[in-house]
């Protein structure tokens, strides 16, 4: 992946067009894919699209690529193994809630812990969209669905808590209704050595419409997402009024210029810092008090599986005078007759 | 002055070693094994031990044994009964009485046949005294005390000191088949290569037992079997589970591909995965799945990057693999599932043989989702067997499922060792990069395989997955006419197997009174049984069944020439029912075990000749 390639967006473009609903939130990532690949300069022959089962798993018929559509939830472990027999690839990995969270969960939380270089794109739109519309492990709690007809009486998963949890190393989240966003970090997350993942609050407009309306819509989308930008100060807001500090072991909302507050008070966003108590707390904030936190809010490079993996594979190869099959075969006790 | 002593002349000898799970059994056992072999006998050993890692010390339910089977003649079987045993306690004694032979030598350690030790193996009256052994030759052997003696100026923990009791043990044994001490010696140097200062000890202990057993009178008699008369080569010991993973080893070698091992541990497979992890200097890529969907999954999409993927498991993560396996079936890649069978359902019994997962193999997927099934018969041919399963995935791009079973895995035999460069070729459907015409479902006229195309040529991009596929595109396609010719497709290729297999051998006469029929890890104990009614002049033959799906061409023609056919498995009648189903026409009788454990000969043999004296009347 150390040649840049030169590819376009035509060179990801499927001829017939995605079958996902009019006015799907997927539409919009698969287009931020589209125009994100070309600028990471991977070789279009070297990239590979994983998924499991659920709409946003039909992702890899939909663009020129290699592509594997796999089953519920063992998306991971398809993905690993990819990633292992040629660590060259670049190894994408389209997901949903359902997919990821529930059938999925143990296969997502090991490939975050292992750290294998691949890119993990959660579609979380927080219903079951191709079974038509039961709750999934990221629905709000009393959310009125067809499997919970008096309301969940569960706790949703926040996506982001549980990767880190898992030792995830890069989280972002961004929204579907922002495609520069969307590119931006897509492309960050490709030059990151290591498992990232993205989360895409995506909107489901046929069993789960606006259910991120709060912090999509045009009228509070400034109000209600914080954008951050490794070493830029944590601002938010129409014209960047609003901004976090630290107060004891809490993040504040404060606006600059009141109470004294000057800009240089606000936090510095640092996705690099090995400690992951800040990130934490930024993907746990939620409406109203907070804004929800978007872009990249972890991005550590630790050591990668298959890079020490290969390593082990090339010292016992160079150090082993058994050098063949037939070299085992006939190593060790043998008795000749 | 040395004592006079007879020398008995065997065909062969069964020996049994059998203790606490600490007592080190194993290790004597497979040090017995080695220097068998390097005298050149033929052997079989299979070791039989509880599922608990140390099942409470004493007691019955926490005997571990190792029985080897060594021979002049041909050895197939570890053997139904023994000539010698050695039992380190009294449960031991109890847990091996009803599999000796009459007049059997017992050699027990005599310290530990205390009140004590009578009451954890639950004897209400003294077994050394009571009569029970009337017949047998006992050696009482004071293993423990002459061990600590032996071992005290090498200070040594008692704990460390009481380990090196097998080797006095080791030493009885040398004296007992006329072996040189310096091959059990050597064993030991090699064996604590990298704890040098066991060596001595164990040393001492060793030529300790050796001079005891030549100083006193209670053995009489010494054994001698001369060397197998096996072909002239390279010989070496070896299990059916270290033969499944070099077996595929070698499959990838010469199809020029990487091995891939995506597997979680699960008794009694778990050394494939061990084996293969250690096989890295061979480039193996063995990754520790966190379960066993990840295991095959994992597989399927090193297979899909170009890799032979194996995933290797037992019943219960076979059950787990089933909707990967029907993944491998849709998307056509090369897939190996080792199965070693265990005892079920369920957890059932994980350290014992069975042959209950075949009806799961063939049909345990939903939807019409045919794929090989193969059983390796013998520890050795689990080489071969691997090998050849990794051959057909990979050249009929399908899934493979090889059964083996917890006998195969953990016995051994000795093994013929052969040369890579003569095992067949393997013939990879590669496709050339910007291969214009390349559709991933287009197919080899003659197989009906698809090509296998991999991520990162140029020009090849695809996408394959559980959706159903049109036909030579692979475009999702929900057709109706387009599914049943898929259907028909998948269910072809994997019938055309049928023509790239050899077939179906039949040990004995072509013709007769009875056809023995069997598959898999049975071949070893039917062999025996048969050959030895062959000798007895009787009508009687063998067909041993390697290739279970699909079934050789010619397997109708051999049953039609016998008047009796008896199927014989360690299940209720699993593969009875296929060939009910595949063959019918045949009147099928059968014989059938699930007690956990192989087939003993001389039941075979009994029920052989009911059926054959029935044919007469």
């Amino acid at each position: 992946m150390e040649n840049i390639c030169t590819t376009s967006i035509k060179d990801f473009k499927m001829e017939k067009p995605a079958r996902w609903c009019p006015g799907c939130g997927g539409h919009a990532v698969l287009a931020a894919i589209q125009r994100a690949l070309p600028e990471t300069g991977i070789d279009k022959e070297k990239i590979v699209f994983v998924s499991g089962i659920g709409c946003s798993s039909r992702f890899p018929y939909y663009i020129n690529t290699y592509g594997f559509h796999g089953l519920h939830g063992r998306g991971p472990a398809i993905a690993s193994g990819i990633k292992l027999a040629n660590p060259d690839l670049s190894v994408w990995l389209i997901t949903g809630d359902g997919d990821s969270m529930a059938i999925g969960g143990n296969h997502f939380i090991h490939l975050l812990r292992r750290n294998l270089d691949i890119k993990i794109l959660l579609f979380n739109n927080k219903i079951y969209g191709l079974t038509k519309g039961q709750y999934s492990p990221t629905t709000p709690k009393g959310s009125i669905t067809k499997t919970s007809p008096d309301g969940t009486i569960e706790d949703p998963f926040l996506p982001g808590e549980l990767a880190m949890g898992a030792q995830g190393n890069f989280f972002a989240r961004v929204v579907d209704t922002d495609l520069e966003m969307m590119k931006e970090v897509f492309i960050q997350a490709a030059r990151h050595k290591g498992t990232a993942l993205i989360e895409v609050l995506q909107n489901c407009v046929i069993f789960n419409d606006d259910i991120h309306a709060e912090i999509t819509s045009k009228e509070l989308r400034d109000e209600n997402q914080l954008y951050l930008k490794h070493g830029e100060p944590m601002l938010f807001g129409k014209n960047k009024e609003s901004g976090l500090i630290q107060e004891g072991t809490r993040f504040k909302v404060v606006k600059v210029g009141e109470n004294g507050v000057r800009k240089e008070d606000i936090l510095v966003h640092n996705a690099l810092d090995h400690d992951d108590t800040k990130d934490y707390m930024l993907v746990r904030m939620t409406l109203p008090d907070y804004p929800i936190a978007m872009g990249v809010i972890r991005a550590c490079e630790f050591s990668v599986f298959e890079d020490l993996m290969y390593r082990q594979i090339d010292t016992a190869r160079m150090k082993s005078k058994i050098k063949s099959v037939n070299d085992l075969l006939t190593s060790g006790n043998t008795f000749s007759i | 002055m040395k004592k006079r002593i007879k020398v008995i002349e065997r065909e062969d000898v069964v020996v049994k070693f059998a203790g606490d799970s600490g007592d080190g059994m194993q290790l004597t056992g497979a040090q017995f094994s080695d220097s068998s072999a390097f005298v050149g006998n033929d052997l079989a050993t299979f070791p039989d031990y509880p599922a608990e890692i140390r099942a409470p010390q004493g007691t019955v339910a926490g005997v571990s044994g190792f029985q080897v089977h060594i021979g002049h003649k041909e050895v197939s079987t570890p053997g139904d009964l023994a000539d010698v045993l050695v039992a380190m306690n009294p449960a031991a004694l109890k847990a091996n009485m009803k599999w000796l032979k009459p007049g059997a030598t017992i050699i027990v350690d005599i310290d530990n046949f205390d009140s004590r030790h009578y009451k954890l193996a639950e004897y209400i009256e003294d077994p050394l005294e009571d009569g029970s052994l009337e017949g047998y030759n006992v050696v009482k052997a004071p293993i423990t005390d002459m061990t600590r003696d032996v071992v005290k100026q090498f200070g040594l923990s008692p704990k460390t000191a009481d380990k090196t009791k097998n080797q006095f043990v080791a030493g009885i044994l040398y004296w007992l088949f006329n072996r040189d001490l310096s091959i059990g010696e050597n064993f030991l140097h090699e064996r604590f290569r990298k704890n040098p200062e066991l060596i001595e000890a164990n040393l001492e202990v060793l030529r300790a037992g050796y001079n005891y057993a030549e100083t006193i009178e209670a053995i009489e008699a010494t054994y001698q079997v001369k060397p197998a008369e096996k072909g002239a080569g390279l010989y070496r010991n070896i299990t059916g589970n270290v033969a499944i993973a070099w077996g595929l080893l070698a499959a990838a070698e010469k199809a020029g591909r990487k091995l891939f091992l995506g597997s979680y541990p699960i008794t009694p497979a778990s050394e494939i995965l061990q084996e293969l992890a250690k096989m890295k200097n061979l480039g193996a890529i063995v990754f520790q799945a966190e379960d066993e969907i990840a295991g095959i999954c994992s597989a399927i999409g090193a297979s899909f990057a170009g890799c032979l993927g194996v995933s290797s498991t037992s019943g219960p993560g076979l059950s787990l693999k089933s909707e990967g396996l029907g993944l491998a079936v849709i998307t056509e890649l090369p897939l190996v599932v080792v199965d070693v069978q265990r005892g079920g359902p369920s957890t059932g019994l994980p350290t014992k043989t069975e042959q209950a997962d075949l009806l799961q193999a063939l049909y345990g997927r939903h939807g019409e989702s045919q794929l090989v099934v193969l059983a390796s018969s013998t520890p050795a041919n689990c080489f071969d067997f691997a090998f050849e399963a990794s051959r057909i995935a990979i050249e009929h791009m399908t899934p493979v499922i090889l059964l083996s079973d917890g006998y195969l895995a953990n016995g051994s035999e000795l093994w013929q060792i052969p040369v890579v460069k003569d095992l067949p070729e393997i013939k990879v459907p590669l496709v050339d990069d910007n291969d214009t015409d390349y559709e991933p479902y287009r197919r080899d006229p003659v197989t009906l395989a698809r090509k296998w195309a991999f991520p990162g040529q140029a020009g090849l991009r695809h996408r394959i997955g559980g959706l159903e596929k049109a036909d030579i595109t692979g475009e999702i396609s929900y057709d109706p006419l387009n599914h049943e010719k898929m259907v028909g497709l998948r269910n072809e290729k994997i019938a055309r197997v049928a023509q790239n297999i050899p077939p179906q051998q039949v040990m004995g006469e072509v013709e007769g009174e009875l056809l023995v029929v069997g598959w898999g890890g049975t071949y070893g104990a039917l062999y025996t049984a048969v050959l030895e009614l062959q000798e007895e002049g009787k009508s009687i033959s063998l067909a041993q069944f390697n290739y279970i799906y699909p079934l050789p061409a010619n397997v109708h023609e051999i049953f039609g020439r016998f008047q009796k056919i008896i199927v014989c498995e360690l299940n209720l009648g699993q593969f009875v029912a296929y060939l009910r189903s595949m063959l019918p026409g045949f009147n099928y009788l059968q014989f059938n075990k699930v007690q956990g454990l192989p087939f003993l000969i001389s039941e075979l043999k009994q029920k052989f000749n009911e059926v054959l004296d029935s044919t007469k009347k």
